[in-house]
């Protein structure tokens, strides 16, 4: 008994630490992204004013130090960089230096919605397609199909997206006008009734979508092919097909759950550059998401705008990966009990 | 020699010679442009504007009257120049970073490694975009960003292999022997982690080549008149339906080059350094 609960307070005192110790890692990488999304944009040459000041030929030095005074621009850079991190500490990311003045927090929640969605669709799409292909190029490696997934995975991951975009804008959009090229809705979008507004969206999102599957299927397909090879090569695959079970049941029930586990780490990996991506797109398919957001504020030089996405990417990012760690950790009976015995 | 082995031979030696032709037949073409050019590329022929393909301007000619192909062969250069001095800086970032924080480890691996934690954490194509805006638009500047915002992959590999390295019998006698530090950092661990690097080096060209045209595609690349591929794409945008010509050699010009260095780089992984193969 004693013996019994010595053994969970020192497991309980491991837990204890080790949530410590990631704490501490969180809380300083939290710091260090605050630091550098503050220090890289106030060390850069050009300044916020210089956009209102430089294209206005009425605009002086005297007015460019009162708008200087104003944004609290004039201050020493810790000062500016102490009151910015005690304002993010309440959730304020201050307001946008745009002519509309909102708060930032405001319009990047706004914008947040789309950008995840059109994300997790295309990444359940891509899971979906991906996951059998990895295992049926792995199974049957070097065959035709085999060959022929590898080639177009090298082509995926050549291919610009952006050209896909304008590829694609050019067959569906202007030569088989299927589908519409930009926007998210069409101008009579208001008369249409609610099914035919889901349709209108569905539509509009067809594209862009399908530009994010391509791009994704090249590097999960891969990967998980990566990962079926490795685990077919085990121990325990040979044992299960040493007790004569079938192919089928060696593959799916046996293989695949330890080839997934992996790709919970990727998609965590993912999130920057699907974050990243997201510029690019939707400008070229002018939806408004955060991505377009970001590249405007980076064309008009919105400064608390940038900062704020940069740090809202960041714990975007962050967030991704811890998450895929805690489902690493649920899905993996071995990594749960060595947590445990730590 | 066995069949498996025989076809991962021949399969990693075909993919590296494709790889290869294509990254010496796209620097060629680059490197030579005043040669091959048929014509400069800012010289203007307004009788044949927006021209479709044909014998004398074999891509066709953009809204300035400008020869397409002429154009593609400079701008070759650009993203070649791009690819090489930002994975340059890199690289050398990455390697010094990787190898001091695996040798001295302590507190020099726990600054260095968080510092990559926290550089991993941006989205690296915002970290890019938000520099470039407040910089001039120049390839100078493009080239020191891009190589800025990727160093974290290099320094991860450099460490690991510098960790086991430095416990390994010939380090420990090159210490014994009262070499000085820096040469048993970049003499004897740095040659013997140099496999890695290589192949993350031409994974990077590609790499960069993809973001200089991405962000000249934005507009905040290379700016015109100066031809580049990313920007050419931006400029055949406003004039897709009337001459998608200019959509779709320049970008067709990033895909074979960027498909070139990552034949390249996965092949070299397969022959150099099948542990990191995945």
């Amino acid at each position: 008994m004693t013996c019994l609960s010595a053994l969970s307070y020192s497991r309980f005192s491991g837990i204890l630490l080790r949530l410590a110790h990631k704490a501490i890692w969180l809380f300083l990488v939290l710091l260090g992204i605050t630091l550098i999304s503050f220090w890289v944009i106030h060390l850069a040459p050009g300044s916020p004013t210089d956009m209102e000041t430089t294209l206005n030929p009425l605009a002086g030095e005297a007015a460019r130090r009162q708008l200087e005074t104003l944004y609290g621009l004039d201050r020493p850079l810790y000062i500016q960089y102490l009151d910015w991190l005690f304002r993010l500490l309440h959730f304020d990311f201050g307001n946008s230096m745009s002519a509309d003045a909102r708060p930032v927090l405001t319009k990047i929640m706004e914008r947040l919605p789309l950008t995840v969605s059109i994300n997790l669709i295309s990444l359940i799409i891509v899971l979906i397609i991906a996951v059998p292909l990895g295992i049926a190029t792995a199974c049957r490696q070097n065959s035709l199909l085999d060959r022929t997934v590898t080639i177009l995975v090298f082509l995926g991951f050549a291919m610009p997206s952006f050209w896909l975009a304008l590829l694609l804008m050019m067959f569906f959009g202007i030569e088989l006008q299927w589908l519409p090229v930009s926007g998210l809705t069409s101008l009579g979008y208001a008369e249409l009734s609610p099914w035919g507004k889901c349709c209108d969206i569905a539509r509009h999102l067809a594209l862009p979508l399908l530009v994010y599957i391509i791009g994704g299927l090249a590097s999960i397909s891969r990967y998980m092919r990566a990962c079926m090879l490795e685990v077919l090569r085990q121990d325990y695959i040979l044992t299960a097909k040493s007790k004569g079970l079938s192919n089928h049941a060696v593959i799916w029930r046996h293989a695949l759950r330890n080839a997934l586990l992996p790709i919970i780490t990727l998609l965590g990996l993912s999130v920057p550059g699907l974050i990243g991506g997201s510029v690019i797109i939707e400008s070229i398919f002018a939806l408004p998401g955060l991505g377009q957001l970001f590249y405007a504020a980076v064309m008009a030089r919105d400064y608390t705008m940038i900062m704020g996405n940069l740090v809202f990417g960041a714990v975007l990012t962050l967030a991704g990966n811890l998450l895929a760690d805690l489902c690493y950790g649920l899905a993996d009976p071995r990594i749960r009990s060595a947590k445990g015995h730590d | 020699m066995s069949p498996a082995f025989g076809r991962r031979f021949f399969g990693s030696y075909f993919m590296l010679l494709l790889g290869l032709t294509i990254v010496l037949t796209m620097s060629l073409a680059a490197l030579c442009a005043p040669l091959l050019a048929p014509y400069t590329p800012a010289a203007q022929h307004l009788d044949n504007i927006l021209q479709a393909p044909c014998s004398r301007f074999w891509f066709g000619t953009d809204r300035l009257g400008r020869d397409v192909f002429s154009r593609m062969l400079y701008g070759g250069r650009v993203s070649l120049w791009v690819g090489f001095v930002a994975v340059g800086i890199s690289i050398s970032i990455g390697t010094v970073l990787g190898l001091v924080s695996g040798y001295f480890r302590n507190w020099a691996d726990e600054v260095i490694m968080r510092m990559v934690d926290i550089m991993l954490c941006f989205p690296s194509f915002f970290l890019i975009l938000a520099v470039i805006a407040f910089l001039e638009p120049n390839m100078t500047n493009i080239m020191v960003v891009i190589g800025l915002t990727s160093w974290m992959g290099v320094t991860r590999l450099v460490r690991a292999d510098t960790l086991s390295l430095r416990e390994r019998e010939f380090v420990s006698a090159a210490r014994l022997a009262g070499s000085p530090t820096r040469r048993i950092l970049f003499r004897h661990i740095l040659t013997n982690a140099l496999a890695p690097v290589l192949i993350t080096a031409t994974l990077g060209v590609a790499g960069a080549i993809l973001a200089e045209s991405s962000l000249s595609f934005l507009g905040l690349g290379v700016q015109p008149p100066a031809a580049s591929w990313g920007n050419m794409l931006m400029e055949g945008k406003s004039v897709i339906e009337s001459a998608p010509w200019l959509s779709v050699y320049p970008g067709l010009a990033i895909l074979i080059t960027v498909l070139g260095y990552n034949l390249l780089g996965e092949s070299l992984r397969d022959i150099l350094d099948p542990r990191l193969k995945q």
